[in-house]
């Protein structure tokens, strides 16, 4: 007889890695039936289903991390491996380097400012601000800024993962609207308001998206460790 | 196959061990692209193996953050009080910025063009 408890709970659960793989397998197959199109996100779909599981079975998220870290581990290697569509591309930024300066600064600044407005007029938690201002940053960086400003990492990391899936979803209609549709300025606003999540969708469209996208993440890591500290202070916190 | 990925690998640890060390807070794997950006100029280009497992990563970087991503399960209660307030906040401040970046991005882009 299967201990149906015992592979849902155990830590290390073997159930949960082959199921991420099958659900976002599927989520993936859908997105492509549907013509790509932003709202079928495949990360989306499958970390809504995740939640809807987890929740219902009753398994803590720490058992369901440490069954699927080796994913984890793999996202700081494509992170790595963001270099090779750089290089690739590096030529198409000649001639652009003003523009995609301006457009760093301007969508960074925009980010936090309104985010910060928003959140502090929506009467959130002063916590809760705090861990929403490194938001557009890459996760590992907005945690670490959390953390300086007296923030929540943990939460600031969920935070960071829904603006990502919001640029991802959100931000190719915002660009349609605007009739924007050189792929190096697409990738790169996405990439700057909604880090890695929105370079995966910014590949999908086409892979000078996706460079542009991986160059606005970098870029804005770095602008948003230097910024957001000051513009807190400005808001009153800390 | 391995061997290029064991690569990609060795660059995301001497990120981790360079910014453990300088003690920055700036993400390992970041500060591992960069370095691996360095070599590939250096080397004047990558190879075909390594540009083919280069790309089935990046094919897949939407899987990747599904772990990380997941961890919103633990944070019922606090959506319950701060649910309205954070996702106000995080949709109108993510599409503003992606409006304006992209706005300056493609104006500047015109401009660009239009010189010769």
């Amino acid at each position: 007889m299967i201990d149906f408890g015992k592979l849902l709970n155990l830590q290390g659960a073997i159930i949960w890695l082959p199921c991420t793989l099958v659900l976002y397998a599927g989520s993936s197959a859908l997105h492509r039936r549907l013509d790509k199109a932003p709202i079928v996100n495949p990360t989306l779909l499958t970390i809504a289903a995740l939640v809807l599981i987890l929740a219902s079975c009753g398994v803590p998220y720490k058992a369901y991390f440490e069954s699927v870290a080796v994913l984890h581990y793999l996202l700081g290697t494509a992170v790595v491996a963001l270099a090779l569509p750089l290089y690739q591309n590096a030529s198409r930024l000649h001639g652009r380097y003003i523009s995609m300066a301006l457009a760093l600064v301007a969508g960074s600044l925009a980010s936090i400012f309104v985010g910060l407005t928003v959140a502090t007029l929506a009467h959130a938690s002063a916590s809760t601000v705090l861990s929403l201002a490194p938001k557009s940053a890459t996760a590992a960086v907005s945690m670490e800024i959390s953390r300086l400003i007296g923030g929540a990492p943990a939460l600031t990391a969920t935070l960071t993962i829904m603006t990502g899936i919001i640029g991802a979803v959100g931000g190719p209609y915002v660009l349609n609207a605007l009739r924007i549709h050189t792929p190096e300025a697409r990738g790169f606003a996405m990439g700057v308001a909604s880090h890695g999540i929105a370079t995966a969708r910014a590949f999908a469209e086409s892979e000078v998206a996706g460079s542009f996208a991986g160059l606005g993440m970098v870029l804005n890591a770095v602008l948003t460790a230097l910024i957001v500290p000051p513009v807190v202070r400005l808001f009153g916190f800390a | 196959m391995l061997a290029q990925l064991g690569l990609l690998m060795m660059f995301q640890l001497i990120g981790e061990a360079v910014v453990n060390s300088l003690g920055i807070p700036f993400p390992g794997p970041l500060c591992g692209m960069l370095l691996l950006l360095g070599y590939l100029y250096l080397r004047g280009g990558p190879s075909d193996e390594l540009s083919i497992v280069g790309s089935k990563l990046i094919d897949n970087l939407g899987l990747l953050f599904v772990p990380a991503g997941t961890a919103i399960v633990a944070y019922g209660a606090l959506f319950a009080t701060d649910g309205l307030a954070i996702v106000a906040a995080l949709i109108v401040s993510t599409l503003v910025a992606v409006l304006i970046g992209g706005a300056i991005a493609a104006a500047a882009e015109h401009s660009d063009t239009g010189v010769p």
